[in-house]
């Protein structure tokens, strides 16, 4: 076991931005570990402009956004990066274990951040019933199939759920070729962004049915075609507007969920239904000196804000040490 | 004739009223900035978007580098610019900004990288 002053688990936005800012605050031995093979976290899939506005006043996309943060973070060589790290345990006193191809450390933490982000809703979180065919994806699953792998995952998509991740999936299925035959939202509006409502599902004429549901998956080894219902106001089904869809692939775009074990495992106080740290001020959770930023402390709309608030993540930790001394 | 946009400069979305007489802007309400203001006028007389996408590479450490076009291009190029995307092979490192093809599709608009694609990424890409 060795001893680090502050480590930061997740190289997103969040935990680059709260090395670097740490840094600032006069921090100089920071270890920030990522289990992926590059810095930069979810950004690197989301390949589409919008990010930026706020933080750096210009309209960027996911990469160029992060490409921004990460010559930032190794600018400053008080910042040990580890890449292929992958934490997987965690004690109150801050002692994380976590693996490298080969090899399993564990480090003592003075003060600890993690900024995890989050993973993705499934089918089975909204009980879509059906038989079980290949074909159904969570949506930024797919962006990470096509946009990372250079893999288009189907043919003739459609979409459950009218998040962004799904809006802005749509748009790339049809600009690489496949069909997106409909976007199936319950709920009476869009959960996502307009302008997301507007460039990726308006501009190439995609059916959007709202107050609908999936009520069926159907298939064998691949998915041939989904059920849909209308739904009232009370969600219950309205049986005679039922209709069938043909499709390959369903994307399933409903939402993230804060990426919380290891701090739970901790013993940290989390609330269930969000799966966020109980907490009245940002970043800080129930056991001092360990902080929580970016989308595992809850899930935000853009990365400029979690920039902003992953800043504080880094003084507040900075703040602890000095307390220690 | 009053046509009803949403903007879509930033998140905030402002919900436009613009009043276009024989296929010109004369009038627009709703916008909380100027940048509303030009993306009506353009989106009434001759919408344009800025595209995105992936290439694929040969020889690489990454599978795929993100692309854009450097200025927005007129929507109904859209498609013939994407097969031009899909037949090029990147085959040298690049960095972020790099023209890859100039004037896509005939749009005038440059397609350039926006991810860094080092030949050799150090430590980053050995195997287990
Ligand atoms: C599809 C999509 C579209 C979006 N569109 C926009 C947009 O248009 N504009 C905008 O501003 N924002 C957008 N966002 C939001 C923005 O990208 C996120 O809010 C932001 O990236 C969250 O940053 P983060 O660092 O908290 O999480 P992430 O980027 O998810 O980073 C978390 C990192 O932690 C690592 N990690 C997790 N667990 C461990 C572990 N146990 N050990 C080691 N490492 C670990 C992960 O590998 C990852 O690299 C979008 C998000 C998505 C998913
Ligand atoms: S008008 Fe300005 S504030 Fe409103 S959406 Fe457009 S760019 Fe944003």
């Amino acid at each position: 076991m060795f001893e680090r002053e502050l480590v930061i688990v997740g190289g997103g936005p969040a935990g680059m931005e709260a090395a670097t800012s740490a840094h600032k605050s006069g921090v100089r031995d920071i270890l920030l570990l990522e289990r992926d093979q590059y810095l930069g976290g979810i950004l690197n899939q989301c390949i589409h402009p919008g990010f930026g506005i706020e933080h750096f006043k210009e309209v960027l996309t996911g990469p160029e956004y992060a490409d921004r943060v990460i010559k930032q973070v190794t600018s400053m060589p008080e910042i040990e990066v580890s890449l292929r790290s992958f934490a997987v345990h965690l004690t109150k006193d801050k002692v994380l274990t976590f693996m490298k191809p080969g090899i399993l450390e564990n480090v003592k933490a003075k003060a600890l951040i993690m900024a995890t982000g989050c993973r993705e809703r499934t089918r089975e979180m909204i009980h879509i019933p059906g038989t079980r065919p290949a074909g159904v994806f969570p949506a930024g699953l797919a962006q990470k199939l096509i946009n990372i792998e250079g893999f288009l995952p189907g043919k003739e998509v459609v979409i459950v759920g009218s998040g962004d991740i799904g809006l802005i999936m749509a748009r790339r299925f049809l600009l690489e070729g496949a069909k997106v035959k409909a976007v199936i939202e319950i709920q009476k509006k869009s959960r996502g962004l307009l302008r997301n409502i507007v460039q990726c599902i308006d501009d190439f004429d995609i059916p959007m049915y709202f107050s609908h549901k999936v009520s069926n998956i159907y298939g064998r080894n691949r998915v041939e075609k989904v059920s849909v219902i209308k739904v009232d106001d009370d969600f219950n089904e309205l049986a005679d507007s039922y209709f069938e869809i043909e499709c390959d692939t369903v994307l399933i775009s409903v939402g993230l969920i804060p990426e919380n074990e290891l701090i739970e495992m901790a013993g940290v106080e989390i609330d269930k239904k969000t799966n966020t740290p109980i907490t009245e001020e940002v970043n800080k959770t129930s056991i001092p000196g360990l902080f929580v930023c970016g989308n595992s402390f809850k899930v935000y709309d853009i990365a400029d804000s979690v920039s902003r608030d992953s800043a504080i993540a880094g003084e507040l930790a900075a703040e602890y040490l000095r307390s220690l001394k | 004739m009053i046509r009803k946009l949403t903007c879509i400069e930033c998140p905030a979305g402002c919900a436009l009223l613009v009043e276009v007489e024989s296929g010109k802007v004369v009038g627009i309400t709703g916008n909380n900035c100027p940048k509303g203001e030009k993306y009506a006028i353009t989106e009434v007389e001759s919408p344009v978007r800025v595209l995105t996408s992936t290439v694929l590479t040969e020889g690489l450490p990454l599978k795929t580098i993100p692309v854009r076009t450097d200025a927005p291009i007129p929507k109904a190029s859209l498609f013939k610019a994407m097969e031009e995307i899909r037949k090029i092979r990147i085959k040298k490192p690049l960095h972020v900004g790099n023209v890859i093809t100039k004037n896509l599709a005939g749009s005038g608009a440059n397609l350039i990288a926006t991810r860094e694609c080092l030949a050799d990424q150090g430590s980053a890409t050995q195997t287990i």
